[in-house]
């Protein structure tokens, strides 16, 4: 079990927990990021902050402040 | 010819980034208009269509991903789909995210809304090896399904068609878990009871005990509900809240009819696309902004160009814009001296007034026609996102949202168009930042003032090195109001606007092909001229008041001259003068006006006059007494002051408050004045 922020670029990796703030939690329900979501890690911005992720066939670009507060469970390369 | 024709209002509603516009594009042609752009609400932008005799309103609703709002755009969203009073809702799906686009299909297909889907860009979606069944999908959402590539406008026709038919045959039921369920029983049959219709029981239910403050401001403006038919109803929801609070799932409620709702999107969608070659690889254009070197230098690049095709191409049609001016001038001189119009007034108003006015428009208007819709292809590419996306660790350490570095950008072509852009920003606290430090940034009325002062006083030789070199300073002049914007945001979110970077969902979409259709062209064209009206508001009164100025005489000397004595002090402390200082504030109509005025006051003219020759009005500041000093402060005060009229009443109908439009003049002018005059004490003793 780790956080969404150490997961490497290219790695794929299940949802576990999200344990942000309300407004945040339920934007990220909206696009539907939540438990049980697998979630793969695609780029990062030049800066390592903030990094991109593939959500359910989108491209989202999340903060690590915010990433380091979803935990997730590491599951494998492609 | 007297028959009232069918009318049918639809609203149109999707995700960010499904190709909503084109679809609307296709739809209206160039019928639309926009509401008052920057009145006090997000705007939806209405357009009309006819076909086979029956006239259908579309509303363009800002693009959502739930009808549960989290932001200003999201609320007129979400207001509009529930109980805009729409006859018909059509939700544009993304082919190619399909499971997600569901979800708020859903949401709106749960609220009892006559619901049509359209599943756009299935091109873009061929060619990721995605086929999708519409078939299926109609079948499973129990509502029509049109599969669509508005760009080519195929599936436009189709939908057309639909709308005239009431397309919910049997839509789809989402049931949740019992404790839920059980919940809903509690409310449903005294809605039933009381006959609160339009929207779906179920629907209405769930949102009562999400204790939803949309659907209560609902039932309180109910005009048929009696008092005591409120309070049963409220009475029920309070009634099923505390029955999910015995079980405990009163507080994961939001979450678990998320997570259901989800699973059905993703069962549906499993269920309906054929074929998916499933590759999620990087694409070799995506690298671009991922590497530190080439998306910084790509960036600038960018910029440069941007700026470079802005300045050279308008310099033709302002000229063609001022000579047209200059003849009207003339025109209505001979008219006045027609009519025998006193001197005073012929001074004031022509001489003064229009001529501020015609100057104002010709050196405005090219620009800003250029730059936006330069801006918009960019948008239009999926470039901006991923300028946000690069640049957001630097604002991120301001405290503030990465979002502004689009409206920094934006301020780029005009400051006023940056502060209303502010609003893609959802926390207050980081819209009014963005807000406040957009005068920071240079806009298209600043830049010919300074590159002409870079010219004549800070390089010397000329040709392609000197070119090259002229062009090496202004890209410094732009990164040091970029490093500015930066500080001022950072203070401004330690002291007055106190606060943590809210968090940040940053959607990066696919690289598209820019849609360069004229309805994009005609309406940055239209908010171009909303722009420019309120210059030109601004300006003709601006005008005759320093006409007045300039000519209206106390004893030896003009109320000019009194000016730029009162701030001669002031001026010299900076490495400026008098002259220069008033001038700048005589030219808050229009930052072009400023140097104008400036020669105007050195000739001892009574009326502005357009020099073209660089080298002329290089003597004309040296024989006043400028240095390179002189002209390094005259440039960082123009970075750095008051935003113009224009921007500063942009200000006040966006923030609505005194109090900040007052901050947004005072802040950047007390920076700029301490910048200058530590520039200045620098200068000399060195």
């Amino acid at each position: 079990m780790t956080t969404l922020d150490k997961i490497s670029t290219g790695e794929f990796a299940v949802v576990v927990a999200i344990d942000t703030q309300i407004s945040l939690k339920q934007r990220l329900y909206d696009i539907g990021l939540m438990p049980g979501t697998k979630i793969k890690v695609v780029h990062q911005s030049p800066s390592g902050n903030p990094r991109a992720y593939l959500v359910r066939g989108a491209v989202i670009a999340l903060r690590n402040c915010d990433a380091e507060k979803i935990t997730v469970r590491v599951d494998g390369c492609e | 010819m007297g028959v009232n024709k069918k009318e049918i209002t639809i609203a149109l509603a999707g995700n960010p980034n499904v190709g909503k516009s084109t679809v609307f594009n296709a739809l209206t042609g160039l019928k639309q208009h926009t509401g008052n752009w920057t009145g006090k609400t997000v705007d939806l932008a209405k357009g009309v269509a006819e076909h086979k005799g029956v006239i259908y309103n579309f509303i363009d609703i800002p693009g959502t991903y739930s009808l549960k709002p989290r932001s200003k755009e999201e609320i007129v969203a979400g207001d509009f789909i529930c109980f805009g009073g729409a006859q018909k809702v059509a939700v544009i799906c993304d082919a190619t995210s399909l499971e997600r686009n569901l979800y708020l299909t859903l949401q709106i297909i749960e609220t009892g809304a006559d619901t049509v889907v359209c599943v756009n860009l299935l091109d873009e979606a061929r060619k990721k090896g995605v086929i999708i069944d519409v078939g299926l999908l109609e079948k499973e959402l129990g509502v029509c399904a049109i599969g669509m590539t508005a760009r080519s406008g195929e599936g436009i026709e189709q939908l057309l068609e639909n709308l005239s038919q009431t397309s919910n045959k049997n839509p789809v039921k989402i049931s949740y878990n019992e404790n839920i369920e059980s919940a809903i029983e509690f409310i449903v049959p005294v809605l039933k009871k009381h006959n609160v219709g339009e929207l779906n029981h179920r629907w209405l239910s769930l949102r009562l005990l999400e204790d939803d403050p949309g659907v209560k401001k609902f039932i309180e403006n109910k005009d048929d509900l009696t008092e005591g038919q409120r309070e049963a109803i409220y009475q029920s929801a309070e009634k099923g809240r505390s029955f999910l609070k015995s079980k405990g799932e009163l507080e994961k409620l939001s979450e678990a009819i998320a997570s259901r709702l989800y699973e059905t999107a993703s069962r549906i969608s499993r269920a309906v696309i054929l074929k998916s070659s499933g590759s999620t690889d990087l694409s070799k254009s995506e690298r671009i902004f991922t590497n530190r070197i080439s998306a910084y230098f790509v960036m600038f690049v960018m910029l440069s160009l941007i700026l470079y095709i802005t300045i050279a191409g308008a310099n033709y049609p302002s000229q063609w814009l001022s000579s047209f001016f200059n003849w009207c001038e003339l025109k209505i001189v001979s008219f006045a001296d027609l009519i025998d119009m006193p001197e005073m007034l012929k001074g004031m108003l022509i001489s003064g007034g229009f001529r501020v006015l015609g100057w104002v428009v010709s050196v405005m208007l090219p620009p800003m026609a250029i730059f936006f819709p330069c801006f918009t292809i960019l948008e239009d590419l999926g470039v901006l996102p991923r300028v946000a996306y690069v640049l957001d660790n630097s604002f991120e350490k301001a405290k503030t949202c990465g979002k502004q570095a689009l409206t920094t950008c934006m301020g780029f072509g005009c400051n006023c168009v940056g502060i209303s852009g502010a609003r893609i920003i959802d926390s207050k606290r980081e819209r009014l930042v963005a807000i406040l430090t957009n005068s920071l940034t240079i806009c298209n009325g600043r830049f010919p003032a300074i590159i002409t002062l870079i010219s004549v006083f800070l390089v010397s030789g000329s040709g392609l090195v000197g070119g090259i070199y002229s062009a090496f300073i202004l890209a410094l002049i732009i990164v040091l109001s970029l490093a500015l914007t930066l500080f001022v945001s950072n203070i401004l979110s330690k002291t007055l606007l106190k606060g943590e970077s809210s968090h940040y969902i940053l959607e990066i979409p696919p690289y598209r092909k820019p849609q360069i259709s004229k309805v994009i062209v005609n309406s940055v064209l239209n908010r171009t001229l909303l722009v420019l009206f309120r210059a030109v508001v601004v300006a003709f009164p601006a005008g005759v008041i320093i006409w007045l100025f300039a000519n209206v005489k106390i004893g030896n000397m003009n109320i000019l001259n009194y000016i730029a004595a009162f701030f001669e002090p002031l001026g010299n402390l900076m490495g400026l003068d008098g002259e220069t200082l008033s001038a700048f504030f005589l030219g808050i109509p229009a930052n072009e006006i400023v140097l104008p005025i400036t020669l105007m006051s050195y000739l001892g003219a009574g009326e502005m006059s357009s020099i073209e020759n660089t080298a002329l009005i290089g003597e004309i500041l040296k024989n006043n007494g400028w240095t390179q000093l002189s002209a390094i402060c005259y440039i960082v005060f123009s970075v750095v002051h008051f935003p113009c009229a224009t921007a500063l009443l942009t200000i006040y109908k966006e923030t609505k408050s005194v109090k900040w439009s007052l901050l947004a003049f005072a802040i950047p002018t007390v920076l700029g004045m301490v910048l200058c005059s530590l520039i200045n004490i620098l200068g000399i003793i060195l």
